[in-house]
C-alpha cells in the first residue's frame, strides 16, 4: 500500500496540498500517483505568477508510459516552482511528498478544508486501483 | 480476467504490475521500467514472451503454401533453422500480421503476435485450399526471450551440455530444436540473444533457474522501450490491415523476384509502387525536453502533415525518440504538436539503438 502521510491534504485527483506555517501552500502529486504513472521522465510546470484556479490545469507529469495533467488542488497565485523536478524528473518517484510542483499563495485557505484528509484519500485510491 | 501464462504466478510473486495486453494478464514492469530497460541493454533479462502464437506448418506443400501465404520468400531459407521475418498480406496490401518463421526439420515454425491470433488462424485456415499443409498451434509450449550482451552466455551456464553447445554454435537469426526445446538466436531488442520455446511444464523451473542466477525478469514496457531503440515496427501501431508495407519500413521485407511467385498482396503492392508511394516511416529524435506519443501530429514545413505511430521516453538516449509516418519528401526537420505547442524534432533513420549504442 502506498504512503499517505496524515498531515496533507488530497485532491481526488492525486495531488497532495500542504499548508506553511507562512500560509502559502506546496502541492506535488501522491505516491499512490507516482506508483500508477511509473518512472517519472519530464515534468511541466505553471509559470510564476499565474493565478489558478481550483481544478484548473497547472502543469503535466510524463512516464515513460504515459501524461497526466497536474491540477491546482485550491485557487491561489503561484508563488514558486520546483526547477529541480524539470532537471531531474525521476525525483517525483523516490520521493513524492519532497517533490512539490509549485508553491500557491492561496486565495482563499478555506478551500483546504473541502480537500480529501489522509482517510478519505486512501479510500478513494483504493477504489481507483 | 484476462489469459495467463504458465509463468503468471511467478510474476506475481516477483510483485510485478499486471496489466491486459492483447487479452492476457501481463507483467508491465517489476519496479522500474527504466532500471529493466537498462539492465538488458547493459547485461541481460528474461522476458516471459509465452502469449505470443506459435504454429508449426508441416504437410507437403508447406513451401509452396508458405510462399503464396507471405510477403517474404521461405526460399530464401537455405540452411536448417534459418529465420525469416515477414508480413501476411490481406489481397489489398494491409499487413494482417508480422511474424517469424523458422525452417524446421518437419516443415516451418511460424511465431505471430498473440493480439492477432484469433484473425491469424482464421486467416491461414481460409487460405488452405487445396494444399497439402497442416497446420498446429502449438499452445502447450511457453517461450522465454533472454535478451542482453551477455544473454546467450549466462543462459548456457544454466541448461545441459548439449543445450549449451546449441546455444554457442547459432547464428543470428537461427533457430534450432535440442530434445523439446526450441532455441532461437532472435529477438525484439536490438541486443543479441535467445527466444527459447519449450513445454509450458518446464518453463516455470527453467525461469526459476534464471532467476536464480541473477538474471532480472523485465516486463512488456522494457520491451516495447527497447523495441522502439531499435526501430522495431510493433503491429497494431506502426503498422496494420489499412497500411502497407511499403509505408512501414518494410519494403525489405518483400521478396519481389522471382517475379513469377504469387502471394497474396502482390498485385496491389506492385500497383502502388508504380504509381509511388506517398509517405514513408522515419524515427524522429526530439531535442528539447518533452515525450513524443503516438497519434501527435507531425508538421513538415512545405510538404504536408504526418502522424507519429510509436512514441517514448528513450532510455538509452536520455531523450524522447519516435516512429512517424510522413510525406515521402519530409526532410530532415520537422515539428511535432505536443498539448498545443509545436515543437522541432530531427528525422532520422528509424532504428536509434544497437547494441547498446546510439546510432543518431
Amino acid at each position: 500500500m502506498s504512503n499517505i502521510p496524515a498531515d496533507l491534504r488530497y485532491a481526488a485527483s492525486h495531488e497532495w496540498a500542504r499548508l506553511e506555517n507562512d500560509g502559502t501552500v506546496f502541492v506535488g502529486i501522491s505516491d499512490h500517483a507516482q506508483e500508477a504513472l511509473g518512472d517519472v521522465v519530464y515534468v511541466e510546470l505553471p509559470e510564476v505568477g499565474a493565478q489558478l484556479a481550483a481544478g484548473q490545469e497547472a502543469g503535466v507529469v510524463e512516464s515513460v508510459k504515459a501524461a497526466s495533467d497536474i491540477y491546482a488542488p485550491l485557487a491561489g497565485e503561484v508563488l514558486a516552482v520546483n526547477q529541480a523536478l524539470v532537471d531531474n524528473p525521476e525525483l517525483v518517484n523516490s520521493d513524492p511528498y519532497g517533490s512539490w510542483f509549485f508553491q500557491l499563495k492561496p486565495s482563499d485557505v478555506s478551500e483546504l478544508d473541502a480537500l480529501l484528509d489522509a482517510d478519505g484519500y486512501r479510500a478513494a485510491a483504493e477504489a481507483d486501483a | 480476467m484476462g489469459q495467463r501464462t504458465p509463468l503468471y504466478d511467478q510474476h506475481v510473486a516477483l510483485g510485478a504490475k499486471m496489466v491486459d495486453f492483447g487479452g492476457w494478464d501481463m507483467p508491465l514492469h517489476y519496479g522500474s521500467q527504466v532500471e529493466e530497460h537498462h539492465q538488458v541493454r547493459r547485461d541481460c533479462g528474461v522476458f516471459d514472451v509465452s502469449h505470443m502464437t506459435v504454429v508449426d506448418v508441416c504437410g507437403a506443400q508447406a513451401k509452396a503454401w508458405l510462399q503464396h501465404l507471405l510477403a517474404n520468400d521461405v526460399e530464401r531459407l537455405q540452411t536448417m533453422g534459418k529465420a525469416l521475418y515477414s508480413a501476411m498480406l490481406n489481397p489489398a496490401g494491409g499487413v494482417i500480421d508480422d511474424l517469424i518463421v523458422y525452417l524446421t526439420p518437419h516443415g516451418y515454425r511460424l511465431v505471430v503476435n498473440a493480439g492477432t491470433r484469433d484473425k491469424d488462424l482464421a486467416w491461414m485456415q481460409s487460405q488452405l485450399g487445396d494444399y497439402a499443409v497442416e497446420l498446429r498451434e502449438r499452445a502447450e509450449l511457453a517461450m522465454l526471450a533472454i535478451q542482453g550482451p551477455h544473454a546467450r552466455a549466462r543462459t548456457a551456464e544454466l541448461v545441459s551440455p548439449s543445450r549449451a553447445e546449441l546455444i554457442h554454435s547459432l547464428k543470428p537469426f537461427q533457430g534450432l530444436a535440442d530434445g523439446e526445446w526450441f532455441i532461437a538466436r532472435t529477438g525484439y531488442t536490438g541486443e543479441d540473444g535467445l527466444e527459447i520455446i519449450l513445454p509450458a511444464s518446464e518453463a516455470v523451473d527453467f525461469l526459476g533457474e534464471l532467476l536464480g542466477a541473477g538474471i532480472a525478469p523485465i516486463g512488456l514496457g522494457a520491451r516495447d522501450t527497447l523495441r522502439l531503440e531499435a526501430g522495431m515496427n510493433l503491429y497494431g501501431q506502426d503498422m496494420d490491415e489499412q497500411v502497407s508495407p511499403l509505408v512501414a519500413n518494410m519494403a525489405w521485407t518483400i521478396a519481389w523476384e522471382p517475379a513469377s511467385r504469387d502471394f497474396i498482396g502482390r498485385e496491389a503492392l506492385q500497383a502502388e509502387r508504380a504509381a509511388g508511394v506517398a509517405s514513408k516511416l522515419v524515427g524522429l529524435v526530439l531535442e528539447e525536453r518533452g515525450v513524443l506519443r503516438a497519434h501527435q501530429v507531425v508538421r513538415v514545413e512545405g510538404v504536408g502533415e504526418g502522424e507519429i505511430t510509436s512514441g517514448s521516453f528513450s532510455p538509452t538516449l536520455g531523450k524522447s525518440i519516435a516512429l512517424a509516418r510522413v510525406p515521402l519528401a519530409t526532410g530532415e526537420r520537422a515539428e511535432v504538436e505536443i498539448r498545443g505547442k509545436w515543437y522541432p524534432v530531427r528525422v532520422v533513420q528509424p532504428n536509434f539503438v544497437r547494441h547498446g549504442k546510439a546510432l543518431i
